[in-house]
């Protein structure tokens, strides 16, 4: 079974976000990207199930900053074929149009199942994942914490929160959004990344033109402006240690 | 386009979900007309404790459990066919599922994690969550569209239930996907929605070697151990021990969150909490939105220290 994995670049939220003079977007240019944590559990779950010997893995991205190395990495992990869709991306790309994107590519690669991470923290305008499943007009299953082989098909796990979750059968191909994976990441060195990437090995195709009609407009984002902030503690470790100990025992949760 | 809001109605085990009612409450606040939509086997009763001002009742053996197709092919052709306004559904499993398929299936645009809506004028405006909480995006919406709302952004509906009307499935043949089994919480460890303190571990405690950090710090205190998902994802916790919107929703009367940083998703779960404590290194984290007192000490350093000043108030 051919399972393709699509692989996006977001936003290191550990940073601090600037807007764009507009503030209709952060402003990408100094920021550092890095691949969505939810892309790398999908991967990891289709490297699973390449370890089980059911699947070959094929992980695709846009040519959005630092693709190469997140690309390279999942070859390094064991991914059999990366590809790259080439163009200019650098003002970020919408879930649509990457979804509108990745559709036209599976058609003419082909596929039977699609993991894709299931969020990454810019869907403004919905989950690619989701959308793409509509796009190619087959099942959608999301956040799936396990896709396992059964009979012809895939055993997929979704889950519902508080520990409910349901199993279900899908055969024929699919798109399944991965929230964890049944193991945590495989970690590869950097060693690996680096020889990954002296053997070359990425095909680059460049990305089909795609008509995404807009119905939705960004008129502005900012921070926040919660109603309420923590009143922070200051004073250093001990001074901090000891103000909090103090608090909670005026609170009455200390007996 | 009719001026209808739609709402998908949310149900497991025979009960609605308090995220269905807040959509309906959000639909009634943009001023309706509210319409909700029960896709539903044998359990028409359901639609006696919506509030809204109809109710599409959908019966079909498909719908005996969520199954992600059926209810994408359903809703497809109920949006088709009667051209709401717009439809809202919680940003739930079921919302994350089916609103991406519904959005390319209708053509309509989706806005995803949505806060709140307002009508102005022609257009309806949508304040929606970005960059993990970090941000929030105005978004102008001026047709059609498809809205996932995250969950304790808008009141509950009131009022009394509509009237019911029966609709045909649409035809549900061929579907590729079935239900299998439905897999219940495991009761094994302690009940953390139980606990009265939390001291709750994430990504920030770094490794599960570090997990003990945390642990002596909640036996000096009287509490348990809890966490973020990363952190039961990574094995460093039992899932049993994970707080927000796919863990546990807990409202301990103490909750320290360290190195969490407050994304939507765990806010969901304990933001109601009587005393919430944050260490973070990251002033700008959203989690001191939402806490008490918070301190940017680094908690390698601050969960020792204060472990050590219990020990001295406790012994
Ligand atoms: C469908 C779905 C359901 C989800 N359900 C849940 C859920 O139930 N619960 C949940 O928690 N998440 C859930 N998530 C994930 C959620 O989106 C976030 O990814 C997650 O909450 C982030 O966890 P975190 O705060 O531990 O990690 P991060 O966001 O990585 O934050 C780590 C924080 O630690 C701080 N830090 C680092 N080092 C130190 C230090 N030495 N001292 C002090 N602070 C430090 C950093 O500044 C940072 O703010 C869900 C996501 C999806 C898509
Ligand atoms: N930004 C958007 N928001 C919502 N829906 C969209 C958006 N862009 C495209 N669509 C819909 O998604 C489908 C895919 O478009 P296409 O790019 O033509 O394949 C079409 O039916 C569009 O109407």
């Amino acid at each position: 079974m051919k399972i393709v994995v699509p692989l996006k670049q977001t936003v290191d939220l550990v940073e601090e976000l600037e807007l764009n003079d507009e503030a209709t977007d952060v402003e990408r240019e100094y920021l550092t990207f890095k691949l969505n944590e939810w892309d790398e559990q999908a991967l990891e779950e289709a490297l699973l199930l390449k370890d089980a010997g059911v699947a070959s893995v094929t992980v695709v991205g846009l040519e959005e900053e630092d693709i190469d190395q997140s690309l390279y990495s999942a070859l390094a992990k064991g991914a059999d074929e990366a590809v790259k869709l080439t163009g200019d991306f650098s003002a970020g790309v919408s879930s649509h149009r990457r979804a509108a994107i990745l559709a036209d590519y599976l058609q003419g690669a082909g596929y039977d199942a699609v993991l894709i991470g299931v969020q990454t923290p810019e869907d403004l305008d919905g989950q690619a994942g989701g959308i793409l499943a509509g796009l190619l007009n087959v099942p959608h299953v999301s956040v799936a914490v396990g896709v396992e082989p059964l009979d012809a098909g895939l055993k997929v796990t979704q889950e519902f929160g508080a520990g409910v979750a349901h199993e279900l059968a899908v055969t024929g191909p699919a798109v399944i959004g991965v929230q964890a994976a049944r193991q945590a990441p495989r970690y590869v060195p950097i060693s690996r990344i680096r020889a990954a990437m002296g053997e070359g090995g990425l095909s680059e195709v460049p990305a089909p033109e795609v008509d995404v009609p807009a119905g939705l407009t960004v008129r502005r984002m900012y921070a926040p402006e919660s109603s309420s902030h923590a009143e922070m503690l200051s004073g250093g470790v001990d001074a901090v240690a000891a103000r909090i100990v103090e608090i909670i025992r005026e609170r009455g949760v200390l007996k | 386009m009719s001026q209808e809001i739609f709402v998908l109605v949310e149900h497991h085990n025979g009960e609605v979900t308090d995220a269905t009612h807040e959509c309906l409450g959000q639909a009634e606040a943009l001023g309706g007309p509210t319409v909700a939509v029960l896709l539903h086997s044998g359990e028409r009763a359901l639609a006696d404790g919506l509030y809204a001002d109809r109710v599409l009742s959908v019966d079909d053996a498909a719908f005996s459990h969520f199954l992600p197709e059926a209810y994408a092919a359903a809703l497809a052709a109920l949006v088709r066919d009667r051209d709401p306004r717009l439809v809202l559904i919680a940003n739930s499993t079921v919302g994350i599922d089916v609103g991406g398929p519904l959005s390319a299936r209708t053509g309509r645009p989706l806005v995803a994690y949505c806060k709140g809506l307002a009508v102005e004028g022609d257009t309806i405006l949508a304040t929606s969550q970005v960059y993990g909480g970090k941000l929030n995006a105005e978004v102008e919406i001026a047709g059609p569209a498809i809205v996932t709302m995250v969950a304790g952004a808008t009141a509950p509906a009131e009022g009394s239930p509509g009237s019911v009307e029966d609709v045909a499935a649409p035809e549900l043949g061929g579907l590729q996907t079935r239900f299998l089994t439905r897999i219940e919480p495991d009761g094994s460890d302690v009940d953390i929605t139980g606990e009265e303190i939390l001291v709750s571990v994430g990504r920030g405690i770094g490794g599960e070697d570090n997990i003990g950090l945390a642990q002596e710090l909640a036996d000096a205190i009287g509490g348990t151990v809890s966490g973020s998902r990363p952190v039961t994802d990574a094995g460093w916790l039992a899932k049993t021990r994970q707080v927000g919107k796919s863990g546990r929703k807990v409202k301990p009367k103490l909750y320290l969150a360290c190195g969490i940083s407050g994304a939507p998703e765990h806010l969901e779960g304990m933001s109601d909490a009587e005393l919430i404590i944050a260490i973070n290194t990251d002033e700008k984290a959203p989690i001191f939105d939402v806490a008490h007192y918070g301190s940017t000490e680094d908690l390698f350093d601050l969960l020792p220290a204060l472990t050590e000043a219990l020990e001295g108030v406790t012994a």
